[in-house]
């Protein structure tokens, strides 16, 4: 039974889900939705409809102004550099049973869509209201990114917000941070607390058990572990955080000089050079350090100089 | 300022050099003697480097040291000038074509931060995301995307915020800037132009009209906010050698429109992994050093994918030793080995067959592993509010400080 845009409306109201409706002509594209609710106060979303190499699909939904870059997110779900494809438009109906340019997080509620990996924009989460379509395009609901929660877990989702923007590093020390997200071989079928209306008794999963390890490629760890991408340093020293506190900054100052010092110290180059020893290390930290101190004093220096025109920037001039 | 993918029919069977195609004679290495004869530059020789050295008391780059940076156009009159007092502005730039940034990328950059340093001038930086729309058929949007991305590799390479103003074309061009790039293209015929880059009917008029974009920055007129006042400022421009060509048109025009010619210091081509012969691709990841590649993915491509000079068995190689010719791992070394005494060890010892090619690699693997940890933590250190900064219209005050 394909879910239709009233029984939608309908669950939101049961589920005492706050949103707004604006009708009006069929739209196809965000600019056209703007047009007519580009003024309503809320955030309009992108929504992208995706599959990989082996037919597993995705529903990207972002703000509008978010950039999504498929070949990242190719990589952070572990799908390599080009594994990312838009989804062909026979899949917008058979799977989501959305129309062309209704591809919304709301289509999820169709049991087709069951195994279909959604992906949040976390900035929705910082927006009052948010817009979407509510599985047809002559129409725009507005609600909170609350809400849209609420009407996710009710179908069984647990939703998922990331930073669609961020590009961290994948590779052999660096699992694909968001490999979790990618569907597994066995359906999740959804928790349905009140029962859905009569379904197809074909339960349309299509071409979803096609392996049974939801990463591939690039991973070393397993892809429960989802890793957090963090900076190592070859030499064991803490790494850099950016920062303008004066204090940490000289810290990492004297870490690095004093780690210099004690190598340079020992029975050997005291037998070596005796009383000279002072000078000989003076001249070497100096010598190995110059750069390197140089370098975290401008790194330090650039950060001070962001905030500064920041606060410059945001400024307001005293009322007379 | 990237390779254009436009051919230029080659005229004779010799190596092929300029911005969008370079290539070596019969498959063969680099003629660089005959590359300087051919363009008129000249070389950079060792009276150069120690007169860069008592300018600005410190010694001077590795890239200098080692003949990384080996031709220039008027640089003698740059260093005359700043005897005499006359600062200068540095000027470089990047067409920022994908988001991954390998170590042949860094080299104009690493050394543009150590003339900012040494000479304390301000520098400019131009990111031609306009060009890679056109040429790499971009969205105007993922251009922009790229050139801030690449920006913040660039910030990372150490450059002083108070001294630097990076700028993106589709930001920028306009006022000023868009006055002297109308004066330079009313200086050069189509014919000339197709000439330098050999544009056929087939190309679009982007393309064509593009070369001025990249020949303003050379004028210190085109950024008022700056230098207004300062019309007499000159401009050096670090760059590699297959840009020269390129700012050969520049320096043409500069005269006629009442300019300072531009001076230029160029570099060698960064070899590929896979030796001299082999072309650095995007889409060959292991024909390169990526700054994000892990120390892992280093030893990984180091080991497996570089070519070297060694002999194929350790008995041969101890009795003929290394070919230093085409040896990579030597080859890098001497781009990034900052100890003179080292590297000269180094060579002497695997170019007699004492040391082994295992221990050469070894040692470039620290090298490498270090420069590129030090650029991820300092990339990781740039916000976006740091690029916006360096890419803000405002004024330098102390950028001959």
């Amino acid at each position: 039974m394909v879910y239709s845009k009233d029984q939608l409306l309908a669950r939101l109201k049961e589920l005492q889900i706050d949103f707004s409706q604006y009708e009006h002509p069929v739209v196809l594209t965000v600019e056209a939705q703007a047009k007519y609710v580009g003024n309503v106060g809320g955030a309009l979303s992108k929504n992208l409809f995706l599959k990989d190499k082996k037919h597993r699909y995705y529903v990207v939904s972002a703000l509008a102004d978010t950039k999504v870059d498929m070949k990242v997110l190719s990589q952070r779900l572990g799908l390599g550099k080009g594994g990312l494809r838009m989804a062909p438009e026979e899949a917008l109906g058979e799977i989501l049973k959305v129309p062309l340019g209704c591809v919304t997080p709301f289509a999820l509620v169709n049991e087709s869509a069951s195994h279909v990996s959604l992906l949040l924009d976390k900035g929705f989460k910082t927006q009052e209201c948010c817009i979407f379509h509510p599985l047809s395009n002559d129409m725009s609901i507005s609600l909170n990114a609350f809400g849209l929660d609420k009407f996710l877990k009710s179908i069984g989702r647990d939703p998922t917000y990331i930073d669609l923007e961020a590009n961290p590093p994948v590779g052999k020390d660096q699992p694909p941070d968001r490999a979790s997200l990618v569907p597994s071989g066995s359906t999740v079928l959804p928790d349905l607390p009140e029962k859905t209306p009569s379904q197809d008794s074909s339960g349309n999963h299509p071409s979803a058990g096609n392996n049974s390890t939801a990463v591939t490629a690039k991973a070393d760890k397993p892809s429960n572990a989802v890793q957090n991408v963090k900076e190592k340093s070859v030499n064991g020293v803490r790494p850099l955080i950016p920062s303008t506190d004066a204090g940490k900054f000289v810290e990492e100052l004297l870490d690095r000089t004093s780690t210099l010092l004690l190598s340079e110290i020992s029975e050997d180059s005291i037998k070596r050079h005796g009383g000279q020893l002072g000078a000989e290390v003076a001249n070497n930290i100096k010598k190995c350090l110059r750069e390197d101190l140089k370098n975290l004093a401008t790194i330090f220096k650039n950060t001070a100089y962001t905030e500064g025109f920041y606060a410059g920037t945001h400024y307001q001039p005293k009322r007379l | 300022m990237e390779k254009v993918e436009d051919q230029n029919p080659q005229q004779e069977e010799d190596q092929v050099v300029n911005p969008w195609e370079v290539s070596a004679k019969d498959g063969g290495k680099i003629d660089y003697d005959k590359l300087i004869d051919k363009f008129g530059c000249q070389r950079l020789d060792q009276s150069f480097v120690d007169r860069v050295q008592r300018l600005t008391s410190r010694p001077p780059h590795v890239f200098l040291r080692r003949g990384v940076f080996f031709a220039h156009r008027d640089f003698n009159d740059i260093l005359d000038a700043y005897e005499r007092g006359q600062k200068f502005y540095l000027y470089t730039g990047r067409g920022p074509s994908s988001e991954a940034l390998h170590l042949g990328h860094l080299i104009p950059f690493m050394f543009t931060k150590y003339l900012q340093d040494a000479f304390k001038v301000p520098l400019v930086i131009q990111l031609t995301d306009d060009e890679k729309c056109m040429w790499k058929n971009l969205s105007v949007e993922e251009s922009q995307r790229l050139a801030r991305e690449n920006a913040k590799d660039i910030i990372a390479c150490g450059f002083d915020i108070s001294k630097t103003f990076i700028f993106s074309d589709f930001d920028y061009v306009g006022g000023a800037f868009y006055k002297n790039m109308v004066k330079v293209a009313k200086c050069v015929t189509y014919n000339k132009v197709v000439g330098i880059f050999g544009f056929t009917g087939e190309d679009h008029i982007g393309k064509v009209s593009f070369p001025p974009v990249q020949a303003v920055p050379s004028f210190p007129s085109s950024f008022p906010h700056l230098f207004s006042g300062k019309d007499d400022l000159r401009c050096l421009i670090p760059c590699a050698i297959d840009q020269d060509p390129y700012f050969r048109m520049t320096r043409d025009v500069a005269p006629r429109i009442g300019y300072h010619k531009p001076a230029l210091i160029e570099s060698l081509f960064f070899p590929a992994l896979q030796g001299e012969t082999g072309k650095m691709s995007a889409s060959d990841p292991n024909s390169a050093i990526y700054v994000t590649d892990s120390a892992k993915d280093i030893k990984y491509k180091v080991n497996k994918h570089a070519f070297t000079g060694g002999q194929e068995t350790i008995e041969k190689h101890r009795q003929y030793g290394a070919n230093l010719e085409v040896d990579i791992p030597i080859k890098y070394l001497n781009f990034f080995l900052e100890d003179d005494a080292e590297l000269e060890h180094i060579k002497k010892a695997y170019g007699a067959g004492r040391m082994l090619t295992g221990e050469v690699k070894k040692r470039l693997i620290e090298v490498l592993t270090e420069i590129v940890e030090r650029h991820r933590r300092a990339r990781a250190a740039v916000s976006d509010e740091m690029v916006d900064a360096f890419m803000a219209v405002r004024p330098l005050p102390n950028m001959f400080d």
